[in-house]
């Protein structure tokens, strides 16, 4: 049987007497999307950041099957091999699209710079990948040499997602994609990351504190709560017939409109 | 593990059922025990008993929706067996796709998403292509009698009946062995229980077993083949 596409062992990761992440273990599947959701200071970012190597752990591996199929650990990758992984065949999206995004550069610039890391150097082909990116999520042509920087804040959004999608990633990261957007930007944003999700058949892990958000993008979710998982398994189960007391709170807590 | 018979699709053995609500002192809702039946290839088995009385949560149980208390539910998966209780989200979402279909009482609206998209994309899971899944909406939406002017719009501002027809639709669109419904034809016109009861009945001619609640009485008396009654097996006193 070939190994999950990522095995999480025994994370720990503490800021001097706070525990961060305590002996945290989960796998994903190859086209598998995971929601971890908790309140602020739950650990869930810390986690993602962990995870994605972005982070160094206390103790505990994070084992990668890459794409010629060998199971690595990530604490066996040179730097240079960690780089052309994070620039090829993961993503992560930030929260904060600036993070993510060269804010000065055009538009096109962003995303074909992440071709061009990884060999591309055709100019007539690299651009029109980006103008096939930037309709893809939903951005005018004619938008292709501004900087990111006059753009709104869910086109940002979406324009880091391109950048991070054009090189057909299997692995995405994503540390609440929609927090600090209209809802109506929301929306939309959701919509187009359920359909590429589904589309490209990417494996997905989502930190989110919104259960609405993990309901729409997650096959599964796991429940943390300082510091630890409480509660794991199928997204509309862990919702509809929550078992542990605080995920029950949460569930609880949320408004319906 | 005891295998299934040749033309089970579905067996619940002793399966219970209580919730333990933590935010009231961990009271435990008792809801059901001790349920057992089977659902066969070609039949439609109706849960019967007064609203409360815990059908709707065996059906989600079934479903893996809700989580298995005491018990078995067993899917038959070919010469296989899944058992819901220990299949695994992986196990679950897979049985979803290939073997058991549900229709919720609601639609659970995605934004943005037009109704014939909702219904292919449902028929495009289960193994059908492109242009496959989307003939197939076309004519579910058309039995259901969605008027052509709202295929492409998302059903959000559509009313109950017609985002019921849309939910049915979908249910019916995949090639499950296994259909649950629940309460599907509670919001409809009696032209269109008829085409549901139409399509429950041809559905059961190629072998798909369904497992249902009916508060139509006579929608229960078209399609039915066996009633459960489900107040034998309840922990609650129904008003």
């Amino acid at each position: 049987m070939m190994a999950p596409l990522l095995s999480v062992r025994g994370l720990n990761k503490r800021y001097g007497s706070i525990v961060a992440c305590r002996d945290i273990a989960f796998e994903l599947e190859e086209g598998e999307a995971l929601a971890i959701v908790g309140e602020s200071g739950s650990g869930k970012t810390t986690l993602l950041n962990l995870v994605a190597g972005a982070l160094a752990a206390d103790s505990g591996e994070v084992v990668y099957r890459m794409r010629d199929g060998a199971a690595r650990p990530l604490s066996s990758l040179s730097e240079a091999e960690r780089r052309a992984l994070m620039r090829t065949d993961w993503g992560f999206v930030h929260q904060d699209a600036s993070r993510g995004l060269r804010m000065n550069v055009s538009a096109g610039g962003n995303i074909g710079e992440r071709l061009m890391a990884i060999g591309g150097r055709h100019y007539g082909r690299i651009r029109a990948a980006a103008l096939d990116w930037l309709a893809r999520v939903e951005i005018a042509a004619e938008r292709v040499d501004d900087p990111p920087s006059t753009y709104s804040g869910g086109m940002r959004q979406r324009l880091q997602i391109a950048r991070n999608l054009v090189t057909g990633p299997r692995l995405v990261f994503m540390d609440e994609p929609t927090g600090g957007l209209d809802v109506s930007v929301q929306a939309r944003l959701l919509d187009l990351l359920r359909g590429l999700i589904a589309d490209m058949g990417l494996a997905a892990i989502i930190v989110t504190h919104d259960l609405a958000v993990a309901r729409l993008l997650s096959h599964r979710m796991l429940v943390m709560k300082q510091g630890e998982v409480i509660e794991s398994g199928l997204t509309d189960r862990v919702l509809d017939d929550p078992q542990a007391p605080y995920t029950q709170l949460l569930v609880s807590s949320v408004l319906a409109a | 593990m005891n295998a299934l018979a040749a033309n089970e699709l579905l067996r619940v053995e002793s399966l219970a059922k209580t919730f333990t609500l933590h935010l009231h002192g961990g009271a435990r809702l008792p809801v059901v025990h001790g349920v057992s039946f089977s659902v066969a290839a070609g039949e439609c088995v109706v849960l019967g008993g007064p609203s409360g009385v815990g059908k709707s949560s065996i059906l989600k149980m079934a479903f893996g929706n809700y989580a298995v208390g005491e018990g078995r539910i067993l899917l038959a998966d070919g010469d296989r067996v899944i058992d819901v209780g220990r299949a695994g989200a992986a196990g679950i979402l897979d049985a979803r796709r290939r073997i058991v279909g549900y229709v919720s009482q609601f639609l659970r609206v995605i934004p943005r998403v037009g109704a014939i998209d909702v219904v292919a994309a449902a028929a495009q899971e289960s193994g059908l292509d492109r242009a496959a899944a989307r003939e197939r909406a076309a004519s579910l939406l058309a039995r259901l009698d969605l008027p052509e002017r709202l295929w492409s719009v998302p059903p959000a501002t559509f009313s109950g009946g017609e985002q019921q027809r849309v939910n049915i639709a979908r249910g019916f669109a995949g090639r499950h062995r296994l259909l649950i419904l629940d309460e599907p034809t509670a919001s409809l016109d009696a032209a269109n229980r008829g085409a549901v009861i139409d399509l429950i009945a041809e559905r059961k001619a190629l072998g798909t077993g369904f497992l249902a609640t009916f508060h139509d009485e006579d929608v229960r008396a078209r399609v039915a083949d066996r009633i459960v009654d489900v107040s034998l097996f309840s922990d609650r006193e129904v008003a």
